[in-house]
């Protein structure tokens, strides 16, 4: 690291706080949102813990509630929504783009300090108040019982802020900073899938935002918007949080389908299979995401046609997803596939995802949605989703671009052992989550009778196997850190400018000169420098390195 | 700090002046991403107020006896000064921007001037129409308790079943319109004093064009609100 990078040209404390440089905003990020999820991890350990057995195992009740309700609101609001787009999209998207900065980088300093705002008067509520209604936060409970509720939902207002200028600082630098030659049809998909997520970003947010000052003000004054004795309606709250909060989750899953799509191509050596395809599956999802938002409400007493109407809907979410999955096997098919530790991720995230996606269908079924509605069922669906959609993808991606962030190379070995860890872990947590759903025990409780103690007792194993699994990620993370070996500027050898244009780690500003693109981000075709059989980097094709392939002229 | 500019951006020529940030091409570049953005952030507002107007659709349709009987106590005169108020300062801002255009600083800031004060000119009337208000027991929340008679009203036969509700509705979505005229004002005020100094040329007039933007959205989501609120 003797080259001047973004790291080490500039070392004191301030010129972290008050930088505009993406690539720092992006490490600083990293770290907020590792807290949150250790802190939402420790949480979910400990619910689990106290679910071994059937009545108080560790907790009160009363603690219980708290700590699942913590656990949610963190994961949610301040680790998954973020997480991907304002880590790897500002560290990755800039200079995926041939840019030297996003459009605003003082509005992306300044949605840091929003998070972290946000973040910090959500968690007061825990000095002043209980808060134990759920993420959901649904009326009149959440109106009536506990002052906490206050600072959650002032917390949750404030980073709704710092995602919706994460969301509109991204658009406007995809739509007007692409380096020369770089064509929305040559865009890495990851690139396309923040654009979906900040489309989503923009548009849904500010609708909690005005759901979260409405609730704060019934509870604070009692305005009637959400009271029946005053002529409102609770369940216009559910309308109005859910227009938000199902849009979200595709806030949560599509940047996750980007890193897939961005693994697929680069592992397997290939254009990625349907690429405009999978594109703009994207740009489909996040637009139905935002006319499903009533089958979380099958059972709140909505009228049945729109029940109906927004059953099918949800079935009509299947297909681009499904296009997605599809192309994302037919990438692989043919291609020489390198088993690193990020591919292990996109592989794990085709079956856990997959599952979570199908079960989402099925509870989109209304019959079938009647009868699972608040078991442990959408729990594990959600999960399977949340979890094995979101973060395992979100593991892979932090793999993939740890070597450029940081210009070390984690353990290999111990990635594939944690890689392995966090399968195992995860579907032992979550599969028997589903047969409990099944059987009727329902979420959120406490106690359960004691038939159900087999699987509980299962599903906790399963949560220690997944926490040993994370905090080995965390400690060899950490550990190349200081001892890891110094990576090259092109560990995998992907074909994308912050792999082929940048050092590694990154100069302060990315480039010295604007790159010049003449090929799509997968088109290893036309990449004979990469293609180049040397063994070490795992393609084994090696008579395909001799046919040199003219840049910019496309061939079977 | 490290966004230190280039050379090129250093030098401060024809092709790369001053206002031109580092990590932009050139000025039409920056200029069109600044106003895009700005257009995004005009649909997040309009979508924060989409809930409001959404409440307000539901329950006027549930309740109309109280919204047709509740609106009675809005004065739509104060309520159409305020439009034909908003609606000038429109036009004095779009104004402020054509002579930023032409490089007339004094017809920028007389416009600018103008502007800010109209936008005083509603806040004052917004403040006596709310103080006669809460005079008479008309509050947001749970104080909500109509009483006294002045000027030929009977406050007192406003207390309805579901009249809190309406008010609730009416002081918060006005709340918050009035809240973006004081952030408008802030910005007026702003981008006056940079006016004066002479930052804006016909060459980098960005901040204007897009408080313009910002203030039209203002003006805009008024017009909505007079009639639902004032006149039907």
């Amino acid at each position: 690291m003797s080259q001047v990078n973004y790291l080490n040209h500039d070392k004191s404390l301030k010129s972290w706080l008050f930088t505009l440089d993406h690539k720092r905003i992006g490490i600083m990020y990293l770290v907020a949102v590792s807290l949150s999820f250790l802190a939402g991890g420790i949480l979910a350990l400990l619910v689990r813990t106290e679910l071994l057995g059937p009545g108080e195992t560790i907790m009160s009740a009363d603690a219980y509630n708290q700590s699942f309700t913590l656990h949610a609101v963190l994961m949610i609001f301040a680790f998954i929504i973020p997480a991907i787009p304002a880590v790897m999209g500002n560290f990755v998207l800039p200079i995926q783009l041939g840019a030297k900065d996003v459009a605003f980088p003082r509005l992306n300093l300044a949605s840091f300090y929003i998070y972290l705002a946000g973040a910090a008067i959500a968690l007061t509520a825990l000095v002043v108040g209980r808060v134990d209604g759920g993420w959901t936060f649904y009326t009149p409970y959440s109106t009536s019982v506990g002052d906490g509720i206050l600072f959650i939902t002032a917390g949750v207002f404030v980073m709704g802020f710092s995602s919706i200028l994460t969301g509109l600082n991204f658009i406007v630098t995809i739509h007007k900073m692409r380096a020369p030659g770089l064509t929305w049809n040559r865009l890495p998909l990851f690139i396309w899938s923040i654009y979906a997520t900040s489309i989503v970003q923009v548009l849904a947010t500010p609708v909690i935002g005005i759901t979260m000052v409405l609730l704060f003000l019934e509870r604070l004054l009692g305005i009637g918007i959400f009271d029946p004795a005053l002529g409102g309606d609770p369940v216009l709250f559910q309308h109005f949080f859910w227009f938000y909060s199902h849009p979200a989750v595709y806030i949560m899953i599509l940047p996750a389908f980007g890193i897939i799509s961005d693994l697929m191509g680069t592992f397997s050596r290939q254009q990625v299979s349907g690429y405009k395809f999978v594109a703009l599956s994207s740009v489909a999802i996040a637009f139905l995401g935002f006319l499903v938002w009533g089958h979380h409400m099958f059972v709140s007493g909505q009228s049945a046609v729109s029940s109906i109407i927004f059953s099918l809907i949800t079935y009509l979410i299947g297909i681009p997803t499904g296009v997605k999955v599809i192309n994302w096997v037919q990438t692989m098919y043919k291609g020489s596939v390198w088993l690193q530790t990020p591919m292990l991720y996109a592989l794990m995230f085709l079956f856990t995802f997959s599952i979570g996606g199908f079960t989402g269908v099925m509870l989109g079924v209304l019959a079938v949605d009647v009868h699972l509605h608040d078991t442990y069922f959408v729990v594990a669906h959600f999960h399977y989703v949340m979890m094995g959609g979101n973060v395992i993808a979100a593991l892979g991606g932090l793999h993939y671009w740890w070597p450029k962030m940081t210009g070390k190379m984690f353990n290999e070995t111990l990635g594939r052992i944690a890689a392995v860890l966090v399968f195992i872990g995860f579907n032992v947590t979550f599969f028997p989550q589903f047969i409990l759903g099944t059987r009727g025990m329902p979420r959120r409780y406490y106690d359960y009778l004691p038939e159900f103690t087999d699987l509980h007792v299962l599903s906790s194993l399963g949560s220690y196997i997944l926490g040993v699994g994370l905090f080995l990620i965390l400690g060899y993370l950490l550990h190349s850190l200081f001892r890891g070996k110094n990576a090259p500027a092109n560990p995998w050898g992907a074909l994308t400018l912050e792999w082929t244009h940048t050092t590694t780690p990154p100069d302060p500003h990315n480039f010295h000169e604007t790159p010049i693109v003449t090929r799509g981000a997968y088109d290893y075709h036309l990449a004979p420098e990469l293609f180049g059989g040397d063994g070490a980097s795992g393609d084994g094709h090696g008579e395909e390195a001799e046919v040199s392939v003219p840049s910019g002229q496309a061939t079977s | 700090m490290d966004l230190k500019p280039d050379e090129r951006t250093m030098a401060s020529t024809a092709e790369h002046p001053a206002h031109l940030q580092h990590h932009f091409v050139s000025s039409d570049q920056q200029f069109d991403a600044a106003k895009m953005g700005m257009w995004l952030f005009l649909i997040t507002e309009i979508l924060l107020f989409s809930g409001m107007f959404v409440a307000y659709t539901v329950y006027r349709v549930w309740h109309p006896e109280v919204f047709d009987g509740m609106a009675a106590l809005l004065d739509w005169r104060l309520g159409g000064l305020n439009t034909l108020v908003l609606l000038a300062s429109s036009f004095t801002v779009a104004l402020g921007i054509h002579y930023a255009q032409v490089d007339n600083r004094k017809g920028l800031v007389t416009n600018l001037v103008l502007t800010f004060l109209f936008a005083c000119i509603f806040l004052v009337v917004k403040y006596f129409e709310y103080s006669a208000k809460i005079e008479h027991g008309i509050v947001l929340g749970d104080g909500f308790a109509p009483h006294g008679v002045s000027h030929g009203v009977d406050y007192a036969t406003y207390d309805v079943m579901f009249a809190q509700q309406f008010f609730s509705i009416y002081y918060v979505m006005t709340g918050i319109h009035g809240f973006h005229v004081l952030v408008g004002m802030g910005l007026f005020a702003w981008i006056t004093v940079r006016a004066v100094k002479g930052h804006f040329t016909s060459a980098y007039y960005t901040p204007v064009e897009l408080c313009g933007l910002y203030w039209h959205l203002v003006d805009i989501i008024w017009i909505f609100l007079f009639p639902l609120l004032y006149l039907i």
